[in-house]
Order: C-alpha cells, then structure tokens, then sequence
C-alpha cells in the first residue's frame, strides 16, 4: 500500500481544458471517493494517475516516488474499468492471472493467489469460466479480483457500479466498502452518484470544472456542500439565492433569520426538505404540486411558496418550489402552509 | 478523449516499419509490372506517343467492347441487387431453422472459381443440361450458351452473396422500433420500407453495388469461358490482344480505360462507406423475428430460389462429371490420372492439383503476411492518410488480374529481375490478389479491439510488446486462420494472372480446366468438369475450415 498524492496537475485537450491545477491526497490506506458529473475531468484525472495519460503540467506521487512520467505497465497502479475491459480470450483465472504472470509469477503460486482473489470477491470456483457467460455483477467482482491480485500500491475505480441495476448496486456497495476495510488498500473511486460516493469513500473530493470544489468527509460535504453547485451535485434540491440584510438573509421565500456566519451579501441557501415545517399557523404558504416517495420516505413538491399574506402575489403558483417531507392525507392541489426552522438552514457562498 | 493521444502512443516507426514490406511487395509485384505493361504499350522508339490513346478510344471495336463490358456490368449489378434484397431481408430480420447452414451455402459461389463457374453454368444452360430440358418440355429449343444473358446469369450467381450479407447485416442494424414507430404514425408496410428503412439500407447498398460493378467490369474467367468468340469484356479482350495479336499499344490503353473505371466504382464505394451491424438494438433486443402469417410465404419464396440459385448450377455440374458415354460412372475422374489418348493436357491432371495446392499454400502464407503488416499500418494511420492508403491497397482488386500476369510476363523477365522461371512467380501473383481481402478482413478485427483492453493490460504490468501479442495477436487469431483460408481458396481459383504465367507444363487446376474445354471431344468436356468438381470440393473445403477455425466474416465488404 501507498498514499497517493496529486499536485498541480492540468490537462487540456485541444484547446480544451479539462483538468485545472488539481491538487488531492490520499492516505495510505484510506478510500477517497472522486465525486463529479460527467464533463468534469475524473475519468482523465483517473487515466492521469493509472499513467494512461500523460498531464500537461503538475505530478503524481506514490508515497514519496514522483511517478509522473513512469508508464502504465510500471506504475503499479490497478485500474477497474467502467465497462469492466476483461478479456474475451482468456478465462476468469486467466483474466485475474493475468497481472501475476506479467509480474513473472510461476504457475504454482499464481493458481493459489488468484484463487484466493476470487474468494475475497466471493467467485469460487469461477476459475474456467468464460467471461461471456458472466452476469454484470460477477463482471464486476472478476474486474475487481483482477485489480487486487497483483497487489497494487493503488486500486482506481472508474464508476465501479454504474452498469449495473439499482439492487444488485446498493449490494455491491456495501460488500465493496468491508473489502477496502478489510485489505486496507488504497482506493481512489470515480463517480458520478452523491450515493455511491458517500458509501464508498472515508472522504469524499468534488471535481467540478476540473477543479477540485470541496474535499471532506461524505456527512460533512453532503449536509454542507460549499456551493450552490456541490449542492446540487451531491443530491440536494431545496437551494436558493439570497442577499445577508439587517435581521437574516433576504430571498424568495422571504426574509429568513438566518446568522449570517460571516457571509455578506449575495448567498446561496440550502434548506433541507428536515427544515421545513408544516404547521397551521406558518408564515408560508405553497400549493402541493406533486407526491413522490425516496427511500420510503413521502416527499411533496410544494410550489408557489410565498408570505402567507402578500397582496402583491399574481397567481397561487407564482414562486420557488420546495421540497417538504409530506404529512399524512396531504393529496395533490391542497394549499399548505408551512415555517423554516431558520438554524437548519445552511449558507453557502455564490 | 482518447484520439488526441493516439500518435503520442504509436510512433511513428513502427507504422512506417509496418508498411515497408507491403509497398516493396507491391511495388515489385503490381506497380512495376503494370506501370512496365502501360509505357510498354504507349512509347514508341523511348518516347511517349499519346496519340495512340485517342486512336484507340476511338476506334469502332473499342467502343463496342468497351459498350458491352459497361452494360453487361449495369445490368448485373441492378439483377444482383433485385435477386438478392430478398435474401437480404431474410438474415437482417427472420429467424428461421437452418439460417447459419443457408449462411454458409451463400458464401459458396462468391468463392468458387471463375473457371468452375464459367463450366457450371456451361452444363446447366448447354443442350443436355436443365434449362435445355425444361425448354425441351415447353417446345422451345433453348441453348444461351456464348449468350450475354449466360455471362449476366452466371455474375447474378456469383454475386448473389455480397449483396445478401452486405446488405443483410445493414438491415439488421435497423432498429425495428424506429419501424414500429413508423407503424404507429400511420405508415404501411411499404411505406415504412420506403421512408425508415431503405433511406437506412442506402449506404450498404451502394458498396455492395459497387464492389458487384467492380467484379463484373472486369470480369475474365466466366466470360472468357461462356461468352465464346464473339462475346468479350475489356478483360477478355487485354487478353486477346496480348496473347494472340500481340497488339500491345491497344491492350495498353483498354488497361488504362479500366483503370478509371476501377478507380471511379472504389471511389463510390468508399463514398458509400457501408457499415457492419450488430444483430442487437441499443436495447440489447434480438432484431430477429420468426415468420407469421403471410410472411411465411415470402420466406419460403426466398429460401427456394436461394437454394435453387446456388443449388442447380453446383449439381449440374457435378452430374455432367460423373456422366460419361457408358453410362453413370467415374470415367472422367479416371482420366484425371493420366494424359491419355483424345486428352488435351500436357500433364496428368492430377498433377494440376498438387500444383495448386503448394502455390495456393505459398500465396496465402504471402499474403498474409503482407496484408497482415499492411493492415497493421493502416490501423495505426488516422484521417486522410488511412482512406487514401485503404484505397490504394484496395487497387489490386480491380486492376484486372490478367494486367497484373502480363505485366509480370514483360516486367520482370530480364535482370535485375528475371522471374520468368522462378517457381515464386506465380504464388507471388495471387499473393498480390489476395491482399486486398486479406487486409479487408483483418483491418475491421484489428480496428474492433478495444483500447480499453489493452489499457487494462498496460495497467496490470504488460509493457507495450507484451500487450500486443497478449492482446492483438490473440484476439487476431481467428480472423488471421480466417484470412488465410479466405486467400487460400482465392489462389486456388485464380485464373486471369495465371493463366499468363503458369509454364506449359506445370498448370494450376482453373488452367488445366480453361484448356481442358479449348478442346473438342466429349472427354475434354468430361474431364473440365470432373476437374471443376474436383477443384469446388477443393475450395468448399478449405471455406469448411475457415468457418470452423477461423472467423467467417471474411473479406468484410
């Protein structure tokens, strides 16, 4: 095992900047989820750090070994793909052998440890299966028991899960998660899914614009993401703009006293769907637009949502939308009214 | 993401590295001799006399030859195209019992000899054959041998499978719900072919027409055996002018004449740029169907006259070899032992075929390895370059085979290159057609690796030779079996270049055939055809084994 350490590393393609100044450290050991959504550079930043790519400016480093300009082949740096990459000519044994024999393994040896990694990824007995013949999940624990088998001071992930159904991925995750734990081996794991990132990662690297926006422990950047654009990236809905006034911040949804915390003027406000209270006599007043279910949890679309008693409202659908956990008998078209538990709510700059 | 990297991880040593062999090869074996055979014809006392080219063009038996090659071609390819859409139909949409077994028997008559061709549909269309017997029946006396309809026939067989598998894999790549959304919008069933589907066909349709106007522009082999004296494509009339009148001033210019014509049908079918589907939709759907209703008979409408088409050529000829005077009996293979009384064959015929076995061995190895190479290069070259160089590789196909052998026959007879007697002539000829389908089948195997698979091996410790042959080479296996079986079976039936070139007494089979039935007598007949029998067992064998070992989808046109 290593620690992995980026610094400074750029990368353009045509013209195009992809990857901006990116700094990220890994500890050895540890599991860092790369969060971002499609564009933001990860997948090149992942290709940088496998030695895949070539960046334009900055390093890469293995503990204290500079590797910027070592090849894939010596870097010692797993890599499971997206679509899984396993070979079509060669058995499962021979796809996890398959690093071992590069590495000058004999056979003897080589047929002990990759049986040993099909059993941590729980695939024994699949040595002389054709890879063809693999559903999506067993792909993915074959690509992954073909990473870890020659030991690598790294393993990457590029959207480990993505390919598979909904079940089988929250599964995965969880099993993937007690692996890391259990090897103590040092993860990097791309994604594009706030979920996937907070299960798998002790810390959690947003990549936005090819710049790292925030880096924390998944509680930490979920609940409070540094931007209105983490927000929106790692899952949360109820985001608005406001002005710090006299007395709280200045939005849509009216003026809130909210602490200001050291921001001044032009904010952005996250209002968790826990911070909303439906309650009779609330300042608020919205229209239920629709009534859909997360996790099991009943959640209205409330629109419209404005003072209970502004005149100057044109219409009952005139105003920000918010997303409310839904009480008991509320149907769609009922006018509710609610109140914003202002301590809950959280201020981001913009 | 990746293609701006792709020169940064190739250099550009190796790919020059790859073509080297490729442009030495055909620069001795086709430019050489087919740039001797044009200024050989065209320089009069060392000094070009281009004069001569406007002579000939337009003198009275050029057009008329040139006429018949062009409407014989056009007529063909649109009999082609219409006899096989239905085919076409079959493999890009039913699944039917028997569909890999009638797959299979398609690809037969694209890769039989010309000369077995040419012979087959002799006994099918001469006095004793079945058309004769059916006119027979009506009341008519019918006899199309030395007819244009005979040579039109014949190229419809012959053909007949790269219009079916072409266009049949394009129509698979049709999303039928695109169909089905037709359906729904108030389209019937012609209307969607019309405006959904065949819009989609275009593109597969125009290469494959283009690759049928190709072959029967330059058609030698069938014509020369089933159109008699007086029927004659450009080919055959190279041909004519270069052995027997010696006339090489015109057969120069009749080359150059084809030489357009080739250049313009390639340049259409790389406008065409036909796809290979997958018989998957994006949703991972099968777009087979079984047969309901009315479909039934369209179905087996189609299944018939497939069979029939290739069927009754291919029988008639193996009857007519086991038909002799005395009755139902192996005279004629007999024969094939000995060079006999009444028999025109300077050698036992037997001998023709082991000939033919040790070239075809020879060629195929050849071309192999420098089509091989060549699409290696080609691989490895992006934009412009790559088509321009695709291009130039695909010229052998068109440059009329029988250019190619005599040019070999004026070019390298005397030092630094006297080939004349060389026993690698000949194999170094058919090499120099085969490449063409070597690289067409290898280049598409090559392009469909994917990067990501050899990333992953980078990743997992294999340095950059490694990943090639743990990667390449193994994932190259089977269309490489494929490619050579595919060369293998195209020297065996090679006519047209070695027909030049092959000694008196060392014939190939199709030679041996193509003198064989020069002759008169009942036993020169007999024995062409128990020669042609033999040499279609030959060549279905080795297709046997390609499909077997090898990847089927050769010569991916």
């Amino acid at each position: 095992m290593s620690s992995l350490t980026v610094r400074g590393v750029s990368k353009a393609f045509g013209g195009l900047t992809v990857l901006d100044g990116v700094d990220l450290a890994v500890e050895d050991g540890s599991t860092l989820a790369l969060l971002g959504p499609s564009g933001s550079g990860k997948s090149t930043l992942l290709r940088i750090v496998a030695g895949l790519d070539q960046p334009d400016a900055g390093s890469v480093h293995l503990d204290d070994d500079d590797v910027t300009h070592r090849p894939a082949h010596r870097r010692g740096v797993g890599v499971v793909f997206q679509d899984q990459a396993l070979f079509p000519h060669l058995d499962v044994a021979g796809n996890v052998g398959f690093g071992l024999r590069m590495a000058g393994v004999d056979r003897r040896e080589r047929s002990v440890r990759v049986r040993d990694a099909l059993d941590v990824v729980g695939l024994s007995g699949y040595e002389h299966r054709d890879p063809a013949t693999l559903s999506g999940g067993e792909a993915q624990r074959v690509a992954l028991a073909r990473a870890l088998a020659p030991r690598p001071a790294v393993v990457l992930l590029d959207e480990p899960l993505a390919a598979l159904d909904q079940l089988l991925r929250e599964r995965l995750l969880v099993e993937l998660r007690s692996l890391f734990d259990d090897l103590d081996v040092t993860v990097v794991a791309v994604t594009h899914d706030p979920t996937e990132a907070a299960a798998l990662g002790d810390r959690i690297a947003v990549l936005l614009d090819g710049r790292i926006a925030q880096v924390g422990a998944p509680g930490a950047v979920i609940a409070a993401p540094a931007s209105a654009e983490v927000a929106g990236l790692v899952g949360q809905r109820n985001v608005f703009d406001g002005r710090v006034v006299e007395g709280g911040v200045e939005t849509s949804l009216g003026l809130l006293a909210v602490d200001p915390a050291g921001h001044a003027g032009p904010v952005a406000l996250l209002v968790p769907p826990s911070a909303v209270v439906p309650t009779p006599d609330g300042p608020l007043r919205g229209r239920v637009r629709g009534l859909l279910y997360r996790s099991g949890t009943p959640v209205a679309i409330v629109a419209g949502v404005g003072p209970r008693d502004d005149p100057d409202r044109m219409s009952p659908t005139d105003g920000p939308t918010l997303d409310v956990l839904a009480e008991p008998g509320w149907v769609v078209g009922d006018e509710v009214t609610l109140r914003i538990h202002a301590a809950s709510v959280h201020l981001m700059v913009r | 993401m990746n293609a701006p990297d792709r020169s940064a991880r190739t250099p550009r040593a190796v790919t020059a590295a790859a073509f080297a062999v490729p442009v030495a090869f055909l620069g001795v074996f086709f430019a050489v001799p087919v740039a001797t055979l044009i200024s050989t014809g065209l320089r009069e006392g060392g000094r070009w006399d281009l004069g001569a080219v406007g002579e000939v063009l337009t003198s009275p038996s050029t057009r008329s030859v040139a006429w018949f090659t062009l409407w014989q071609a056009v007529v063909s390819t649109a009999a082609t195209v219409v006899a096989a859409l239905p085919a076409a139909w079959l493999i890009g949409r039913i699944r039917f019992p028997g569909r890999s077994l009638l797959m299979a028997a398609l690809i037969v008559p694209f890769v039989l000899p010309t000369v077995v061709v040419g012979t087959a549909f002799l006994a099918v269309l001469g006095p004793d054959g079945p058309v004769a017997a059916l006119g027979g029946v009506l009341g008519f006396d019918v006899d199309l041998r030395r007819t244009a309809t005979a040579v039109i026939l014949a190229h419809v067989f012959f053909n007949y499978a790269v219009v079916a598998r072409t266009v049949g894999a394009a129509w698979m790549a049709v999303d039928p719900a695109a169909e089905d959304a037709a359906r729904t919008l108030g389209a019937d069933r012609w209307t969607t072919f019309r405006t959904v589907t065949l819009p989609q066909l275009r593109p597969a349709l125009a290469g494959a027409a283009s690759i049928v106007f190709l072959f029967t522009f330059t058609s030698f082999g069938v014509v020369k055996i089933l159109g008699g004296p007086r029927i004659a494509t450009i080919e055959v009339e190279i041909h004519r002018l270069t052995t027997q009148l010696l006339d090489l001033r015109t057969a120069s210019v009749l080359s150059l004449l084809q030489l357009a014509a080739v250049i313009a049908a390639l340049a259409l079918y790389r406008r065409a740029g036909a796809r290979r589907g997958s018989a998957r939709t994006r949703a991972g759907r099968s777009v087979l169907h079984r047969p309901a209703g009315a479909e039934r008979w369209g179905v087996a409408a189609t299944i018939t006259s497939a069979a029939l088409l290739v069927g009754v050529p291919i029988a008639t000829l193996v009857w007519r070899s086991f038909d002799t005077a005395g009755g139902p009996g192996l005279g004629y293979y007999r024969a094939l032992g000995s060079t006999g009384r009444g028999s025109a064959l300077f050698v036992p015929p037997a001998e023709a075929v082991r000939n033919s076995l040790v070239i075809g061995a020879a060629a195929a190895t050849t071309a192999l390895i420098v089509g091989g190479l060549a699409a290696v290069g080609l691989h490895r070259l992006g934009g412009r370059a790559r088509g321009v160089a695709d291009s130039s590789l695909m010229l052998p196909l068109g440059v009329s085979a029988v250019t190619v052998g005599f040019g070999f026959l004026i070019a390298l007879d005397e030092p630094p290159l006297d080939l004349r007697t060389s026993p690698l002539l000949i194999p170094a000829a058919q090499a120099v057609i085969a490449i063409p389908f070597v690289v067409r089948t290898l280049l598409p195997a090559l392009d469909a690796v994917p990067a990501r698979l050899r990333e992953a091996a980078a990743a997992l410790g294999a340095p950059p030779h490694r990943v090639w042959w743990e990667v390449d080479a193994r994932l190259l296996r089977r269309p490489a079996l494929g490619a050579l079986g595919f060369a293998y079976a195209i020297s065996l039936g090679e006519f047209g270049a070695t027909v030049f070139i092959a000694r008196a007494d060392a014939p190939t089979v199709p030679v041996a055939i193509f003198r064989a039935l020069s002759q008169p007598g009942a036993l020169n007949v007999g024995q062409a055809m128990a020669l042609s029998t033999v040499l279609l067992a030959l060549t279905a064998a080795v297709m046997l084994l390609v499909d077997r070992v090898g990847d089927a989808r050769v010569g991916g046109f």
